[in-house]
């Protein structure tokens, strides 16, 4: 018995930002959004703040309890999309969900590098049980923008 | 039958997932269908597939024998006193939820309170919520001890003069845990109050007399105990049945139709709206068949075997939390944790050596909340599985450790 596939899912940088997550924690600031955001079928659950000016994302902070999937693309993400325009993050959440299908993502048209440790879940799609793990942040990214705007 | 011929009656076990021999651990969630069962399916629609209680025709008849001798067979395998006290649903969901819609519905009002545990599944505790918020009911849980069990001195307590429903599960899907309806069914008609239980877990593994039980309603699903899904059954008695009205509405189940008002057929098929689960009925048949075969006695005495040797093994590996009573007082299924490793990723590593084992809450939030757990992992047995298959688990558990142990 060997786990040979299972470090296409779990890479070294997937277990680094879940056992050292970027961004664990709250935005002490009152012009902060907050997202809650559940997983109803498996349980995780990701509380996200962020706060944009200006159209752009200038702090983006999490909490909650998952799985090494779920915790770690919340920390990927939240690290990927600070600093960037409300649109970027938007359109990279699509890209996510694409690359989540196992789509193949067209490098003229996006540059994946963008997405910086991001790009480490492309594994992820080849486990379909799993990418709603690997979704949870981007859809409350998504959720709180919309709220925002 | 012998037990290691039983597993060959299944095809599906036959296989290899992920480039291993496929370890089937999760037959709390579904079980697998026997040979048997497929072909029965088959066979009824390749020669007597026709819509019952209505063709003059042979076919039609055929169909309404197998249909009709389907539900015999499970009278006399609950020990129902007639067939008028049983209904073909979809599944124990809607068998609850017909209890709560209809039975719930007629008799609860303002002030009345419906009993029911922190250990029930989702099913047996929303359609109960629901009927609660109409009529002015409350809901009223019974305390859950460390061990994962309930008490009769609190059930006495909690048991009250204002109880019309006493809801619970026979077995938790999630602990194991084998609660004492017989008991708990006196203490309730002691108050004049109904007792409805959830046999999704215990008619699959162990004799269930109803009669013996004196319960009031008893509910279970085809596709827990070798059968197909979307067939299942409402036990009720009689003389409750009898008073209850219908939930759905329309062909199958009247007698005569006017154009103003309508009149039903008698029971059980008052219950029955619409061209009923046919082949969902024979092949639950033929499931039944192979059990009773098998022995219920001998199911039982098996799984207990393995589970009791899968919470020794699985004990001895560090961090190992298993939730629950002892392995001497539950059934065949041990939901548990592994330190450092979450149930999900646990589920993935082990799917990735061929072994299904269930991950999350088990629909059973509020039961997650009271163990403070956010998931589990839950393995399940039945009459196919062996000791092999816990070995596999429990080497792939420790794999599992090891690997999630080696990145951090």
């Amino acid at each position: 018995m060997s786990f040979n596939n299972l470090d296409t899912l779990y890479r070294q940088v997937i277990m680094d930002h879940y056992k050292n997550p970027r961004n664990r924690g709250t935005i002490e600031d009152e012009g902060s959004i907050t997202v809650e955001m559940n997983n109803p079928t498996c349980g995780d659950r990701i509380d996200l703040q962020m706060k944009v000016e200006d159209g752009i994302v200038q702090d983006a902070k999490f909490e909650g309890e998952g799985c090494s999937i779920s915790m770690a693309s919340a920390s990927m993400m939240t690290q990927t999309v600070t600093g960037k325009p409300v649109e970027d993050a938007l359109k990279m959440s699509e890209i996510f969900s694409e690359m989540m299908l196992g789509k193949d993502i067209d490098e003229k048209e996006f540059n994946l590098d963008d997405m910086g440790d991001v790009q480490a879940l492309q594994g992820v799609a080849k486990f379909p049980a799993r990418i709603k793990c690997a979704t949870l942040a981007w859809k409350a990214m998504e959720k709180g923008v919309d709220e925002e705007q | 039958m012998n037990m290691a011929e039983v597993r060959k009656q299944f095809p599906i076990l036959d296989q290899e997932v992920n480039g291993h021999p496929l370890v089937y651990l999760d037959s709390a969630a579904t079980s697998q269908k026997p040979q048997v069962v497929i072909d029965a399916i088959n066979d009824y629609y390749e020669r007597n597939n026709s819509n019952v209680h209505r063709g003059v025709h042979t076919l039609g008849s055929r169909a309404t024998e197998d249909y009709e001798g389907a539900r015999d067979k499970v009278r006399e395998f609950i020990n129902a006193s007639s067939i008028k006290e049983v209904v073909f649903v979809r599944g124990t969901t809607t068998a609850i939820n017909l209890v709560a819609s209809s039975y719930g519905r007629q008799n609860l009002s303002e002030g009345d309170e419906i009993v029911l545990t922190k250990m029930e599944h989702h099913s047996n505790i929303i359609p109960w919520q629901q009927v609660a918020k109409e009529t002015g009911a409350k809901l009223k849980y019974l305390p859950l001890y460390e061990d994962g069990t309930i008490s009769l001195d609190d059930v006495r307590e909690a048991v009250t003069d204002r109880t019309k429903i006493v809801a619970v599960t026979h077995v938790s899907n999630v602990l194991g845990t084998i609660n004492r309806i017989k008991e708990m069914a006196q203490i309730a008609h002691e108050h004049g109050a109904v007792i409805a239980v959830d046999g999704a877990q215990s008619v699959p593994h162990m004799k269930v007399d109803v009669q013996d039980l004196d319960v009031d309603f008893y509910a279970f699903s085809g596709h827990k105990m070798i059968g197909p899904t979307g067939i299942g059954v409402l036990y009720g008695k009689q003389s409750l049945l009898e008073d209850m009205e219908p939930v759905e509405f329309g062909g199958e189940m009247i007698d005569f139709v006017h154009l103003y008002e309508s009149t039903w057929k008698e029971l059980p098929w008052k219950f029955e709206g619409g061209t009923p689960i046919i082949a969902g009925a024979v092949g639950l048949a033929a499931a039944i068949d192979f059990l009773n075969e098998v022995g219920l006695d001998e199911i039982e005495k098996h799984e207990h075997d393995v589970v009791q040797y899968a919470m020794q093994k699985m004990n001895e590996i560090d961090g190992m939390t298993i939730y629950g009573p002892d392995a001497k007082e539950r059934a065949g299924l041990v939901t548990f944790n592994l330190e450092g490793v979450h149930p999900h990723d646990l589920a993935t590593a082990l799917d990735s050596l061929g072994i299904a084992v269930r991950a999350g809450h088990h629909c059973a939030q509020p039961l997650m909340r009271e163990l403070e757990v956010v998931a589990t992992a839950r393995a399940s047995f039945y009459l196919y599985n062996d000791k092999k298959d816990v070995d596999h688990l429990v080497e792939g558990l420790k794999k599992a450790k090891e690997y999630f142990g080696d990145v951090f």
